[in-house]
């Protein structure tokens, strides 16, 4: 995460607050803050006019049909898997699949191409700082196909154990699936090193990036990764949206995931010959509106800037952490240095993390709290539970502040 | 929400009522919700379908284990029927503060618990 050189912002997050309508709304009778943006971003108008402007003026379904409107929507659709690939680095559009979500992304890579080429006692690395959808679906080929699931360590300060990583990677390792930027405690992992040293042993690389696209430069090309994997709704897009990059010749080799309409080339009674890429993945009618509107939320945030954001991030993050250490009682967890996204986990000494969420939503303040999907990592850690808050670049240094409050609050209440 | 409404359940958090267990209970049960660690236990003595004593045990947010302390000092004496047609609304109005919707699950955890705990004996 580069900083700007220079301290002054690239845009002016006040100005910019003015294209996302819910941040005008009040809660409990108090201007919404929104601090679960690792959970799920809020949405520019550029988003909702795009899905309103399909709707209203091209819906249709792709892919077939002479007429004009199916047309427009195919035309449409498929430029939305330009503007991703271009967004991410990648040099062909046809590598993109969308998907509903990370997971379903990474549910395509364990059924479609783990299935069929991983044999018993092969490996799988992954590490202790996934969020579950990059574990489930792992634990689930070990119990059909007898593959090895091994884990990666993390460290106190939130560090992955690289040293350890580089002996988990044996001559049976198939596949290192990692996490970029952990939903929990904001470590940005060096993907590029641990691509370099998976495809060293001959290993496949799958990165999970659905908490990295959304906040900084991701650019498959120089990660040199096989497989990323990504949420739409995490960077402005609509609930429903997300995707996957594989590389070409990876995804051609691969037999479907779900199989129907508009996958085939053609269909007898007696078998059935795959689309070319990416339909070959995206059977059915898929979310037209919804991926024309991520294609727009990709537009937001390539004018705004991949790396500004990240800087300004960064900014937040560090007023954040300079306003939350200075008390004994809050004990931040996973920040022992390195890069770090704007998301920091917390808990407040004597007091439940609900309890600290249900004083800040009193306060119109949205944060998570609970395991955030990463079970094994929270409890290496030291917590069954954390209250999380999470920037985004439409959030300020007053939100932050008025967050602080609403913590020392609890701890006066219930501590 | 000002503190001093806070105050009830904070009572009852700070100084749960009728904690512990019952050795030789006639009903027990426990449950959490798996997404914010919250877990009650509830050990029933009855006498002629009717609550002789009750503890509980637990751990969770305050609003989770508040609830099940006032819970239980409001059952004493009350009849299996009389506990089982006990409505969301009747615990919720118990706590002496508006709960949010999103704590609702929180609050409502011990009577549910204890409901369960009830019907499980009245199925033996």
């Amino acid at each position: 995460m580069e900083r700007a050189a220079q301290n002054k912002t690239a845009f002016d997050p006040l100005k910019l607050r003015e294209d996302f309508p819910i941040l005008r709304r009040k809660v409990h009778g108090k201007p919404l803050v929104y601090l679960d943006n690792a959970a799920t971003t809020q949405k520019p108008n550029a988003v909702i006019d795009a899905l309103r402007n399909y709707y209203e003026t091209h819906n249709a379904n792709i892919h077939r049909g002479v007429h004009t409107l199916s047309y427009e929507s195919t035309l449409l659709y498929e430029e939305a898997h330009e503007k991703v690939a271009r967004f991410i680095g990648a040099p062909d559009w046809r590598s993109v699949v969308f998907t509903r979500n990370a997971t379903e992304s990474i549910n395509l890579v364990a059924y479609a191409w783990a299935f069929g080429n991983l044999k018993k006692d092969d490996e799988v690395l992954i590490t202790l700082m996934e969020h579950h959808s990059n574990i489930v679906p792992w634990q689930m080929l070990r119990d059909r196909i007898g593959i090895r699931l091994n884990y990666v360590r993390v460290g106190r300060g939130g560090e992955l154990d690289l040293e350890g990583l580089q002996g988990l990677i044996t001559e049976r390792t198939k596949l290192v699936s990692v996490v970029h930027a952990s939903n929990v405690l904001g470590t940005i992992n060096p993907v590029k090193r641990i691509t370099d040293a998976a495809h060293k042993a001959g290993a496949l690389v799958l990165v999970d990036a659905a908490q990295s696209v959304p906040h900084l430069p991701v650019d498959v090309t120089d990660i040199g990764c096989d497989f990323l994997a990504a949420s739409g709704h995490k960077m402005m897009g609509p609930t429903g949206t997300g995707f996957l990059y594989g590389k070409a010749e990876l995804l051609e080799s691969m037999e479907p995931f779900l199989y129907g309409g508009d996958m085939i080339e053609k269909v007898t009674m007696e078998r059935s010959t795959w689309n070319e890429l990416p339909w070959k993945f995206e059977a059915g009618t898929p979310d037209i509106g919804g991926a024309i509107a991520l294609g727009a939320a990709v537009d937001y945030l390539t004018a705004l800037g991949p790396e500004n954001a990240a800087a300004y991030e960064g900014e937040l993050l560090d007023h954040a952490l300079d306003r939350l250490s200075g008390h004994e009682w809050i004990k931040i967890y996973g920040h022992g240095g390195g890069e770090r996204l704007g998301v920091i986990s917390f808990n407040v000494e004597g007091v439940h993390p609900h309890d600290v969420a249900g004083v800040l939503d009193e306060e119109g303040i949205a944060v998570r709290s609970g395991h955030h999907c990463a079970q094994p990592l929270m409890a290496a850690l030291g917590m069954d539970y954390a209250v999380r808050m999470s920037f985004y670049v439409y959030n300020t240094k007053e939100e932050i502040d008025l967050a602080v409050e609403a913590i020392k609050k609890a701890k006066r209440l219930f501590g | 929400m000002e503190p001093d409404q806070y105050e009830y359940i904070l009572d009852h958090y700070k100084n749960p009522r009728n904690y512990g267990k019952i050795e030789g209970a006639d009903a027990s049960y426990e449950e959490g919700i798996p997404s914010c660690g919250d877990v009650v236990r509830i050990d029933v003595k009855l006498n002629d379908r009717v609550i002789e004593d009750l503890k509980y045990s637990g751990t969770g947010c305050a609003i989770s284990q508040a609830s099940v302390s006032i819970l239980t000092e409001s059952v004493m004496g009350k009849s299996v029927g009389e506990i089982l047609s006990m409505k969301d609304e009747d615990m919720l109005s118990a706590l002496g503060k508006p709960i949010s919707p999103v704590r609702f699950k929180c609050a409502l955890l011990g009577v549910k618990v204890l409901k369960k705990a009830l019907l499980a004996k009245s199925a033996a």
